[in-house]
């Protein structure tokens, strides 16, 4: 009787772990369900140096769907999210077009990094269905390789650049200064470092260093001895994910005390590098403490659901289905071809910020304000999310939205 | 001038071979006494430094430091009694195959656990700051790191080389079947080298949480560069695995300081020279098990 007990505790156990092995194989969230729904795809980096950015992704997404279902739907029928793992550029495009084709998806929201948007974009323009992009920054994405069914509601690299650029003016930290940056070694990075140099170099400030980090960097010493002995009077960070935790956390070890700045960042990453680690001024495109009504709503349902506030990345994702849901009534139709249309004719949309967001029919980038931050004194942060104070948002009031928007330089063809 | 800033790296990059050291010494203890190939390392370490971030707010940096490699070696007891245990005799690619779906089930575990964000944590106020030697800068918490991994080093090799416990479980790498024979159980014995292995693993993630983000894949993030070490420095060499971290800290510093985008892949060239010049590594014994 031993012998028996033993053996079908074994199989019980092989059972477990069989099961185990199956639930991590990739099945999507929710697979199938009945027709009258709206099925929306979701797909944005989980695993890897972007994960914890995806991660809030698919809190913002998820908590606007709740928000639509709750309200009744879109056009009577509930939204269903199809949220998978987009992990690389060709793990991306496979994954796009199963949504596409056996999902059967209205329309497809997410990504971070830009060479796995530059892969779903390409299957969106092929099968004719709308993607919108909500974390990558590469302009290259706007300009020689947009295309008409790819939207932007994240900024540009050249955005982005402009925004804290306007504050670093303000500061006098460009104008006949010398800059010392780090930057990202790959596309991303690459993209960001040009607009970036060309802003600096044409408003009077000059490079002295300009290095290159792998991805896979986790200890900073060497550059950051490398930054000590050229005595810059701005230090710029243009790296990506974890890797600009690492480097404010060793910044600070190393007690260097040259002003940082940096032309690309997420609130998570600088929310990980921990109490007296985070300084600079940095850019935005959307923090929690953007004080507008919708945004005052927003902050509080999200720190509800989740016990933390949203931070940049979950405002691209959340927004993008409320933009769908409501282009979708609007319509009166759940049609992607429709869809496009509509999002190219310069609809309006509340963003959560002062002025209201619109798709430009150029490039398909989201016109919009952006912010700038600057780090708190450590004795000032009232808890772990308190790590900075709103410096303010460009435009101004007067302002065209669109100087902020990459320049219209023919690249992108998109006919109109 | 260019001298004394080349020199500022080659310094520096001994401190960066502690670190290194530190990663890498459970690796190589694990594999050199128990012949198992753990890629679940990198899983340990960043479960020794999540410990960390939820101990420390209770019983303070000093309570962590000493509490969470202690949990992580019970983790590795736990580990080797019921799954490393049944591999110590077969062939290496199946405890590779184990400790593989094992480091992705504990780096899962963390997600679902903490989130995949990374948790806030910092150097302790007391340990803050910086020494000045001349010009050259050494923050005082890289001096502490070097301090522990060198405690951590001669306590291990004291362990292992001069003591009757050492004597057992070398002897047991050379020939199990006689120590069996001599009436000696080898079990416990390797149970205390996992743990002590695994609890190494465990230091590595306290210490080096407060200067790098802690998050799930904090652990994969290192455990290639723990590899590499290992394999410089030669499979199964204690003083190998010394030289090859101090080795790797400064080429990496210098490549850093000449090409840097190369920083990284310095590392891997370096082992590749290593490997066609020297196959078992700078200091490595030939071992039959893998010949």
């Amino acid at each position: 009787m031993a012998h028996y007990d033993d053996l079908t505790r074994r199989m019980l156990l092989k059972g477990a772990a069989g099961a185990t092995a199956l639930a991590g194989l990739g099945m999507p969230a929710i697979v199938k369900a009945q027709s009258d729904v709206i099925r929306i795809g979701h797909l944005t980096p989980i695993t890897g140096f972007l994960g914890p950015l995806g991660e809030f992704a698919q809190m913002g997404v998820q908590l606007a769907a709740e928000e639509i279902n709750a309200a009744g739907g879109v056009l009577g029928r509930k939204i269903e999210l199809v949220m998978e793992d987009s992990v690389n550029p060709q793990t991306a495009s496979a994954k796009a077009e199963r949504l596409i084709e056996r999902d059967k998806v209205a329309m497809i929201i997410g990504e971070i990094s830009s060479a796995s948007a530059l892969a779903i974009g390409q299957v969106a323009n092929r099968t004719k269905t709308v993607f919108i992009n909500t974390g990558a920054n590469s302009d290259a994405l706007r300009g020689e390789s947009c295309n008409p069914f790819m939207f932007h509601i994240e900024a540009a690299n050249s955005m982005m650049v402009r925004s804290v650029g306007t504050y670093l003016k303000n500061e006098n930290m460009i104008k006949g200064k010398k800059w010392y940056s780090l930057t990202a070694d790959y596309a991303f990075g690459h993209d960001l470092f040009k607009v970036a140099k060309k802003f600096v170099s044409e408003n009077g400030g000059e490079f002295i260093g300009e290095e290159l980090v792998p991805t896979d960097a986790t200890d900073f010493s060497p550059y950051l001895l490398k930054i000590r002995q050229a005595r810059p009077d701005v230090v710029a960070s243009n790296l990506a994910g974890n890797q600009i935790t690492n480097f404010i956390k060793q910044y600070a070890e190393y007690g260097l005390q040259f002003p940082i700045t940096g032309f690309g960042f997420d609130t998570a990453v600088a929310w990980g590098a921990g109490q007296g680690n985070f300084s600079g001024i940095w850019p935005l495109i959307w923090h929690h403490m953007v004080d507008t009504p919708s945004s005052r709503k927003y902050v509080e349902a999200f720190t509800k659901k989740y016990g933390k506030p949203p931070e940049n990345q979950s405002w691209g994702d959340y927004n993008s289905l409320k933009i769908v849901a409501q282009s979708f009534d609007e319509l009166k139709s759940p049609d992607p071809q429709k869809l496009a249309e509509h999002l190219r004719k310069g609809a309006k949309f509340d963003i959560l910020k002062n002025r209201e967001g619109y798709f430009r029919p150029y490039d398909n980038q989201m016109v919009q304000q952006m912010y700038a931050v600057r780090a708190k004194e450590p004795g000032k942060m009232a808890n772990q999310w308190d790590i900075y104070e709103p410096l303010g948002s460009v435009p101004g009031p007067n302002e065209d939205l669109e100087v902020l928007a990459p320049p219209k330089d023919g690249t992108c063809k998109i006919q109109a | 001038m260019a001298f004394v800033f080349i020199l500022e790296q080659v310094l520096n990059g001994l401190l960066v071979g502690a670190y290194y050291l530190l990663i890498a010494l459970g690796l190589s203890l694990i594999f050199s006494l128990g012949g198992i190939v753990n890629l679940a390392h990198g899983a340990f370490y960043a479960v020794g430094a999540y410990l960390a971030v939820t101990l420390a707010p209770r019983i303070g940096f000093a309570g962590a430091f000493v509490a969470s490699p202690v949990l992580v070696a019970l983790l590795g007891v736990t580990v080797e009694r019921l799954l490393f245990r049944r591999f110590y005799r077969s062939d290496p690619i199946l405890s590779l195959l184990l400790t593989f779906g094992l480091a992705m089930i504990i780096e899962q575990s963390l997600r679902m656990i903490f989130g995949a964000a990374p948790l806030p944590f910092s150097i302790p106020p007391a340990l803050r700051g910086q020494v000045f030697v001349g010009d050259f800068i050494y923050p005082r918490y890289r001096l502490i790191i070097f301090g522990v991994a060198l405690a951590a080093v001669t306590a291990t090799w004291f362990l292992v080389y001069r003591t009757a416990f050492g004597r057992v479980v070398r002897a047991g790498v050379q020939n199990p079947d006689m120590v069996g024979a001599l009436g000696i159980s080898l079990q416990p014995y390797m149970t205390a080298i996992a743990a002590i292995g695994i609890g190494l693993a465990g230091l590595a993630g306290v210490l080096l949480a407060p200067i790098s983000g802690v998050h799930p894949a904090m652990g994969a993030e290192i455990l290639t560069a723990a590899f590499v070490v290992v394999v410089i420095g030669g499979l199964g060499s204690f003083w190998g695995v010394i030289a090859a971290a101090a080795l790797v800290g400064v080429v990496r510093g210098l490549t850093i300081y000449f090409f840097p985008p190369a920083g990284e892949a310095s590392m891997y060239l370096l082992m590749a020279l290593v490997l066609l010049v020297r196959p078992r590594g700078l200091l490595g014994e030939r071992i039959q098990k893998f010949e």
